[in-house]
């Protein structure tokens, strides 16, 4: 708790310092490549016949998501507090490797834990942080996945909270982690805003982006929370349907998990329910506090996309634009499509592309039956 | 005064009191019976029984591992509390139920609260329960009449130690190191500090026991010199329990004899 308290005065003190603000800016513009450009898919909007879709390309940063966002301003934050160990979890990896890049380029060591069976997943990825420079430790308990990795990030920074920066991925975890991270990443919604307005005159009707822990939908919403006529809408993995996913607000329950009182997804016991999806980084059965919230005061709605409609998603924006997606992001393409649909042409839709799909392209043979 | 203030109040001069953990359904709820059989034969004062949940984020290996077995011999929290009633009415020793919030806030809190007091519970134990969060709890532990154990760490500061003090029931649960549950090689000065610190807000009001790390008699020694009220010890039980399997009878006697060599060090 004291840690926890530590941090966040370090960050109150931190996020409105000019020095910091500028560094965070600098790094963000030079290094992460932002801003991301707004991108009216014209194919796609024919496609699906209904309102105007555009893409937030989040997936054209550095390292392929969205991540990077708040790996860079943790980093810096930890750098301002003389923490130089950095711990994270990561599930598909995309965290873990933003945070070795952001560790790598402000000279910070980080150790990554990422469950055995994500490893198995997402081997690219696992190397890649190992030639970032970070060290990766390999979780084998429980489910051995991203809650589990948690576990395990958490078990180490109780350990070692004197020299040791948490550097959690996702709006998850106890205050003032939601915050901060939400924070680092509302730089999304607040360029897609701009972007609009710029070219459009309007902001959008609606905004779609996939949830997992929901931190690239956090920082797409937040921005529009007070902005009534703006609709918000997260997409979960719906997996291979009712029991089999990772939809912790369609199907879950209010639970405490990582120290947060959230939607989880949990057995009658209120034991922790393991989870399924093809893809790695919406497989956790919680969810961030803070969408909890929007769904319970109905200012968002969340829904879910199957596997097999995330993958539909995946080949469909490769064909007709020539962008592969994330798995992740694609459950929010999927949802998209289906909602223009049923939308006016002079309405518009912003989906935030959180990630490129170079990780999961071995995935997705394997879905289609192609041997590489 | 509660069972477990008691059992404190009723110890000799110099003498703590054994806290001893038992993995709820570990290596399955038939034989968890005999291991807390065992347990008590040796001489704890106190039963700590956990209940396994999926996510033990506060544990270090060896409680995880006894999670793992007992959840998947298909121990459930009711089944534990099951066990809480049997060590009661066996052996009338005072029982502290240890488990994550969730367990508890899956059912409603306080229901689950009065259905473990129904299976003669004494006192619970939540590492997961904040300090910030924890007062509206222990009012509802009041009224059910059950002791809600607080946690204090080698980092709480001065004035949430006070906090702390008041606010826990039982005993305070120091933990005597950063980090997880766990068996350590040795003591660290640090502890024997940290006791001394935590002492000066518990003395006279609420008894002081140190766990986390602890699994010799030389380390139980060494806690009650410093001038804890008493020690708890879990990983090094549940570590004996691993082998059940094996040889039944052989592990029983071991975890019965090694309690016993924990409690004659809580006498010095």
């Amino acid at each position: 708790m004291p840690a926890l308290q530590e941090l966040e005065s370090a960050y109150l003190r931190w996020k409105g310092d000019a020095g910091f603000r500028a560094d965070l800016d600098g790094m963000l513009r030079e290094y992460a490549g932002r801003p991301t450009p707004l991108y009216f898919a014209q194919n796609l909007t024919k496609r699906a016949g209904g309102a105007k879709i555009f893409l937030k390309r989040e997936d054209l940063l550095h390292g392929g998501a969205h991540k990077i966002n708040n790996t860079l301003g943790q980093a810096l934050l930890a750098k301002r507090m003389g923490k130089h160990r950095v711990i994270a979890e990561t599930g598909a990896g995309q965290h873990g490797v933003a945070t070795a890049i952001a560790c790598a380029a402000l000279s910070l060591k980080a150790e990554v834990y990422m469950g055995s069976e994500d490893i198995k997943r997402q081997k690219l990825n696992a190397y890649r942080m190992e030639l970032l420079g970070a060290e990766l430790h390999s979780v084998t308990a429980g489910s051995k996945t991203l809650k589990d990795a948690i576990n395990e990030a958490l078990r180490d920074w109780a350990t070692n909270v004197n020299t040791t920066y948490y550097l959690i991925g996702s709006v998850v975890g106890p205050h003032p982690y939601p915050v901060i991270v939400r924070d680092f990443q509302s730089v999304i919604g607040k360029e897609i805003r701009r972007q609009m307005l710029r070219r459009e005159g309007r902001l959008p009707d609606a905004l779609v982006a996939c949830v997992g822990g929901g931190s690239n939908a956090m920082g797409t919403f937040h921005e529009f929370v007070e902005r009534r006529g703006v609709k918000l809408i997260g997409v979960e993995a719906g997996g291979a349907g009712r029991g089999k996913n990772a939809a912790s607000l369609a199907e879950g329950r209010k639970g405490v998990l990582h120290g947060m009182l959230t939607y989880v997804l949990e057995d009658e016991d209120g034991q922790i329910r393991e989870t399924q999806s093809v893809s790695a980084g919406l497989d956790y059965p919680g969810v961030g506090p803070e969408h909890s919230y929007l769904k319970e005061n109905e200012r968002a709605t969340y829904v879910t996309a199957k596997d097999g409609e995330a993958l539909r998603a995946f080949h469909l924006l490769a064909e007709v634009e020539g962008i592969l997606p994330a798995l992740e992001s694609a459950h929010a393409v999927a949802y998209a499509v289906k909602m223009a649909r049923s939308m006016r042409k002079d309405q518009s839709i912003v989906v935030t592309l959180s990630g490129r799909g170079d990780k999961d392209v071995q995935i997705v043979a394997k879905e289609a039956g192609v041997n590489l | 005064m509660s069972e477990i203030s008691k059992t404190f109040a009723g110890l000799a001069p110099r003498e703590g009191a054994l806290v001893a953990y038992v993995m709820g359904g570990d290596p399955d709820p038939d034989s968890c019976s005999k291991v807390i059989d065992a347990v008590v034969a040796g001489g704890a004062d106190i039963l700590e029984l956990g209940i396994p949940f999926s996510d033990p984020l506060a544990d270090g290996k060896s409680i995880q591992a006894a999670t793992v077995r007992a959840l998947s011999a298909g121990t459930t929290p009711r089944r534990v509390l099951e066990l809480a009633k049997y060590a009661k009415e066996k052996h009338h020793v005072p029982i502290a139920l240890m488990t994550y919030f969730n367990i508890f806030y899956s059912q409603g809190f306080e229901n689950f609260l009065r259905l473990a007091r129904s299976h003669d519970v004494d006192g619970i134990i939540i590492p997961d329960l904040p300090l910030d969060e924890a007062s509206r709890y222990a009012r509802i532990s009041r009224r059910v009449g059950v002791d809600n154990i607080l946690f204090a760490a080698p980092t709480t500061p001065a004035g949430r130690m006070r906090m702390l003090a008041s606010n826990t029931s039982g005993f305070l649960y120091l933990v005597s190191i950063l980090g997880v549950t766990g068996a350590r090689r040795s003591v660290r000065r640090s502890t024997l500090a940290l006791i001394a610190f935590a002492h000066r807000y518990t003395r006279g009001k609420v008894p002081l026991a140190v766990g986390f790390g602890i699994s010799t008699p030389e380390h139980v020694r060494e806690i009650i010199r410093a001038g804890a009220d008493g020690v708890v010890v879990g990983s090094s039980i549940v570590d004996r329990v691993a082998g059940y399997r094996e040889g039944k009878a052989k592990v029983l006697r071991n975890v019965e004899e090694y309690v016993r060599s924990l409690k004659a060090a809580t006498r010095g």
